[in-house]
């Protein structure tokens, strides 16, 4: 296997365990740690065997086309540093599986644990991978996506469900930024590429989009890597499960944001503005954190503090932006993985044992697990700095670093001064861990007596704490090569000198770390009196709560600046969004049209009174329409269709005759509808008092007349403007010469539909479906109550005229009104379905087509139901729309497949002529198949829509059942048709 | 022929736009038909106007500029089709909230 492809499958396999992983039974403990430890060991595996591809500054590459054209390529990069960190993410990670095996309880639902776990696992891998910074931010937002669900995995507790949420608004936050700073050095390099980015270090540095794109870039980073002022979220992201902490806060998620620093280090760093920011941020983190994680009471709270406080430490160093502090940095970013990890471990076997992680509540536990006491004392005195522990070595070269000359006096003494005090704080809390927990008398108020955890649990910890030794002790055989390969990567290959022995002699750093030592001992013996009262959160801050005045905030933000604009701006009424939306438009169009329309000459050329006179009356039914349609509204729809046979007559006028009968039949259909729709609304007499209108409403009135006319003009003003002007060369000259050559068909518009444009009529008949089911749907759930409206006039004036006389019953006068249309209507039907067969059939040639003809047969339908009446109809005729529809759709479907499974592409159509007996020469096209769906499809969406509304008058009352029973009349020789 | 051409589509859509801002769902659903004619018309005139020119060609190779610009006219095609199903689903949108509100307002209640 080559590298690139095992760089794919190592990003891959995640993944798809974590899928996996959510499938497994909820009790499958061991079967979900199996594989989840199985996985990282074959990334940890790939990794290692990686390795000498990457010494010595080698990179691996693997790109994947996606979009080239944007520059958006899945690029898989390995070099040094991301090795380390590859490393780190799978090596801690298979550690971290294995203690969560023993750590969570049975009752917890494990497949989520490890489904959430592994994804988080491939989002790490996948960020520091990336080749490409766009990638990146994807990866990097998964990564706060899967972490927010890790911390809130009890989400039955409101503590995870806050912190978890904090995190992710924090850090999905900085994503943001990160990713507008990402589209900036994209812009500024001209490529997202990382390799040509990391080369472009001059022009990123000298571009005057430089400090935005730093400043975005660093929210990014310094909120997941938990800086001051955005280091709040990190305590209370404690809330989650400890493996969780111990792999989120150690050695992956919030060092993402160190591994961005360090990523763009070689591009961003060595500016004024990058040393003051990163520096100083860093400084006050470390200080700040270290102080805070003093005096807490938690033992994760502690932990949390002082993980700030090292990242901190890191940031600084970056900060700095001479090579050496980036080697303290990259060698201290693995230092603290280990040492952190394995304390957070202690941790949680200490909280699992006891019941409680309070200091205040723990003592004298030496004597119940002396084992684990053991292995958390190393790793705290490695998180404290002492002497042949790996903490120390790059604290050492921390101070080292502090300690150079700086032009600056403020630099001179606050950088070295800083990082005295905050080591001298970190041997405090380092001592009071210890300490408190581990000395002293015997506990008491414990629920249970501790002791020592099942081996295996204690065995991830054996492991992180013996590294910190070897690596303490032997740095320059154990770690050397690694660390080098990493710093290549970053420094490229003018990287420094520096040495990675113990003893380096009598110089300012050992002075430093004597005092740091001696300082913070001497210290934790001043506090220890206040420190015993127990008191939750440091001295002076105490007060500056980050949660509160996050909380503060959020909800200044999402409620009520958010209700705010809301009652500013926003309406619930439809006729001001209309409005804004039309005058939007309108004024747009304005905007592009004028001083670009050109000179526009009036002609009238051609001109012909026949037409005027017919547009005339188009004109005049359109402007009576709008005026009639609130009180008179079957006078509106009347005008309407008038409007709608002017429209018409224009397509037949101007050489469109596909277009005018289709518009004549979905004019017939659609006045049918709305007819059949007026019966639901509610009578709407013209008042007096209504003429009289309230001056608001008038003036509403004349505004909505003065957009809408703006509106018509600018219509008017373009339609005429294009139309007197030349054709462009287009594509229509394409049609024309091919629709017989390669269509079969010589009528052109058909052909386009059903051939050359028919993946386009497929989703048009699929939205018909779909609207004729909706319509369907929302009748049947929501239709008008039947007592809500009155019976007609009419219809009541008929009942009381049947129920006088003697002899009828109540509905024979409807039954028998328009008698004679409605035989003629009847025996339309077959004429009807005919002229359907024709039109369908001629569709490819002449004009006609599966539309048309399938308006036409569900018109045919309709007329019955006119003629008969709903029951009569469905007594005789059972029409079933849904399978017209179904089938119907299925059948394109299958023409345009099949052309596929043929080998052509989809919706390729086919043609032949054959010679049939008597008939003569037939075109036959596999898109007349298709066109056959099309027909179906029509019939069926079409008479399900009427029917449905149709219903609605039968459905109502069942008093009214009862008035007009179903009676079949008695077959006489008089009236040879059946009639109700 | 284009000027009363264009103002008639003027004024269909002018009628069109000012009916879907009034008040009550049946002028808004005859003010969309309206505008849906309109504009069907005017994506129809940017082929331009063409007399006796439907392009239904014969069985030879044909002259394009002889025929009416089947493109808009394809166009249009869908449009009409597409336009009828909203005038259904409109329709009974409006049906339903009539239903469900007793009222006949596009928003549900009469504006004090």
């Amino acid at each position: 296997m080559t590298p690139p492809v095992l760089l794919t499958l190592v990003l891959l396999l995640p993944f798809v365990a974590s899928l996996l992983a959510a499938v497994l039974p909820s009790n499958a403990r061991n079967a979900e740690a199996w594989l989840a430890g199985s996985i990282a060991v074959t990334g940890f595996a790939a990794m290692m065997w990686l390795f000498p591809h990457i010494a010595n500054g080698g990179i691996v590459r693997q790109e994947i086309a996606w979009i080239p054209a944007l520059g958006l390529n899945l690029v898989l990069r390995l070099d040094g540093f991301s090795w380390l960190f590859g490393v780190l993410v799978t090596g801690v990670g298979f550690l971290v599986v294995l203690y969560a095996r023993y750590y969570m309880s049975p009752k917890d639902p494990v497949p989520r644990f490890f489904a959430f776990f592994l994804a988080f696992m491939g989002s790490m891998l996948g960020l520091v991978m990336s080749g490409n910074i766009i990638q990146l931010v994807v990866f990097w937002e998964l990564t706060s996506i899967t972490s927010f669900l890790l911390i809130g995995y009890w989400f039955h507790l409101a503590q995870a469900r806050d912190g978890a949420r904090m995190a992710l608004t924090v850090t999905g936050l900085g994503g943001l930024g990160l990713l507008v700073g990402m589209l900036i050095i994209g812009h500024i390099v001209g490529s997202y590429d990382l390799d040509v980015v990391l080369t472009s270090g001059d022009t990123i540095r000298e571009h005057a989009l430089y400090l935005p794109a730093l400043l975005l870039i660093l929210l990014g980073a310094l909120t997941k890597s938990a800086q001051f002022p955005f280091h709040f979220w990190l305590p209370h992201a404690m809330a989650a499960p400890t493996p969780v902490s111990a792999y989120l806060h150690s050695a992956t998620m919030v060092k993402a944001g160190v591994f961005l620093l360090v990523r763009f280090w070689p591009v961003m760093a060595g500016t004024d503005e990058w040393f003051w920011i990163v520096t100083f941020a860093g400084l006050a983190t470390l200080i700040f954190g270290a102080y805070a994680a003093i005096f807490q009471t938690d033992m994760k709270g502690l932990l949390a503090y002082s993980t700030i406080s090292h990242l901190g430490l890191i940031t600084t160093l970056l900060g700095m932006s001479s090579p050496l502090a980036t080697v303290a940095a990259i060698f201290h970013i693995a230092n603290h993985a280990t040492f952190k990890a394995s304390l957070f471990m202690a941790a949680g076997i200490i909280d699992h044992e006891t019941g409680t992680r309070d200091i205040r509540k723990l003592s004298g536990l030496f004597r119940f697990m002396p084992f684990t006491a053991t292995l958390a004392m190393v790793a705290s005195a490695a998180m404290a700095g002492v002497p042949l522990l790996n903490g120390f070595l790059s604290k050492e070269m921390f101070f080292a670093e502090t300690a150079e000359r700086d032009a600056n006096p403020f630099v001179n003494i606050a950088l070295p001064l800083g990082a005295t005090l905050g080591s001298m704080f970190a041997v405090v809390y380092s001592l009071r861990f210890v300490h408190g927990v581990f000395f002293g008398p015997r506990p008491h108020g414990l629920s249970k007596v501790p002791h020592e955890p099942p081996a295996l649990m204690r065995r991830p910890i054996e492991i992180l704490v013996l590294l910190c030794l070897i690596v303490g002790i032997i740095p320059g055989i154990t770690v050397g090569p690694y660390l080098a390969a990493a710093v290549v990567a970053v420094t490229g290959p003018d990287t420094p000198y520096y040495s990675l022995s113990v003893w380096h002699g009598f110089n300012y750093a050992l002075a430093m770390s004597i005092t740091a030592l001696v300082g913070g001992v001497l210290l934790y013996w001043a506090l220890h009196g206040y420190l015993a009262k127990g008191i939750e959160g440091p001295p002076i801050l105490r007060r500056l709560k980050g949660q509160r005045i996050f909380e503060r905030i959020m909800l200044i933000v999402t409620s009520k600046w958010a209700r705010r604009l809301e009652s500013r701006l926003g309406t619930r009424g439809l006729q001001p969004q209309l409005f804004l939306l039309f005058l939007f438009a309108v004024g747009t169009a304005a905007t592009v049209m004028i001083g670009r329309l050109g000179p526009i000459e009036l002609s009238f050329a051609g001109f012909d009174p026949a037409f005027a006179l017919l547009w005339s009356v188009g004109i005049v039914c359109a402007v009576a329409a709008a005026h009639q349609a609130k009180f008179h509204r079957l006078v509106a729809l009347v005008l309407l269709g008038g409007t709608g046979i002017v429209s018409c007559i224009t397509f037949v006028w101007f050489s469109a005759p596909d277009l005018a009968i289709t518009q004549l039949l979905v004019e017939i259909v659609t006045t049918v509808l709305i007819l059949l729709g007026l019966r639901w609304l509610p009578k709407r007499v013209e008042d007096l008092r209504d003429q009289v209108l309230v001056r608001r409403a008038r003036f509403r009135r004349y505004r909505d007349v003065a957009l809408a006319s703006a509106a018509g003009l600018g219509m008017g003003i373009a339609s005429y403007a294009v139309m007197t002007r030349g054709i462009p060369e287009g594509i229509s000259e394409f049609f024309l010469e091919n629709a017989y050559a390669l269509g079969g068909g010589t009528n052109v518009v058909n052909v386009m539909l059903v051939d050359f444009r028919a993946f386009d009529t497929l989703g048009e008949i699929t939205v018909l479906g779909i609207v004729a089911l909706t319509v369907f749907a929302v009748l049947r759930r929501f239709r008008p109550a039947s007592e809500s409206i009155p019976k007609p006039e009419q219809q009541r004036i008929q009942n009381a005229f049947d129920t006088r006389a003697p002899e009828r019953h109540p509905g024979d006068t409807v039954n028998e009104y328009l008698l004679i249309p409605a035989v003629i209507m009847q025996w339309m039907f077959p004429v009807i379905i005919v002229l359907a067969m024709y039109l369908f059939l001629r569709g490819h040639d002449q004009p006609g087509g599966g539309f048309a003809a399938g308006i036409v047969m569900s018109i045919g339908f309709i007329l019955q139901y006119m003629a008969g009446g709903t029951r009569w109809v469905e007594d005789r005729l059972r029409i079933l729309p849904l399978r017209w529809i179904g089938s119907g759709l299925l059948l394109a479907l299958v023409v345009g497949v099949a052309s596929q499974l043929l080998g052509y592409p989809f919706m390729t159509t086919a043609f032949q002529y054959a010679e049939l007996p008597y008939i003569g020469r037939v075109p036959l096209a596999s898109a007349l198949l298709f066109d056959l769906g099309v027909f179906s499809l029509v019939v069926g969406a079409t008479v399900l829509i009427l029917i449905a509304l149709a219903h609605q008058s039968v459905r109502s009352p069942k008093a009214g059942r009862r008035q007009a029973p179903i009676k079949e009349p008695e077959v006489s020789p008089d009236a040879p048709v059946e009639l109700r | 022929m284009e000027l009363i051409l264009a103002i008639g589509i003027g004024v269909l859509g002018g009628s069109g736009v000012y009916l879907m801002l009034r008040p009550r769902t049946f002028q808004v659903i005859i003010g969309l038909s309206l505008l849906s004619y309109a504009v069907n018309l005017f994506i129809f005139s940017m082929g331009r106007l063409t007399v006796d020119g439907a392009p239904v060609i014969g069985h030879d190779p044909v002259d394009p500029g002889l025929y009416a610009d089947p493109v808009p006219q394809a166009l249009v095609l869908t449009a009409i089709v597409i336009g009828f199903a909203m005038t259904a689903l409109f329709l009974v949108v409006l049906l339903a909230a009539r239903g469900l509100t007793g009222t006949d307002h596009v928003d549900g209640r009469e504006q004090p």
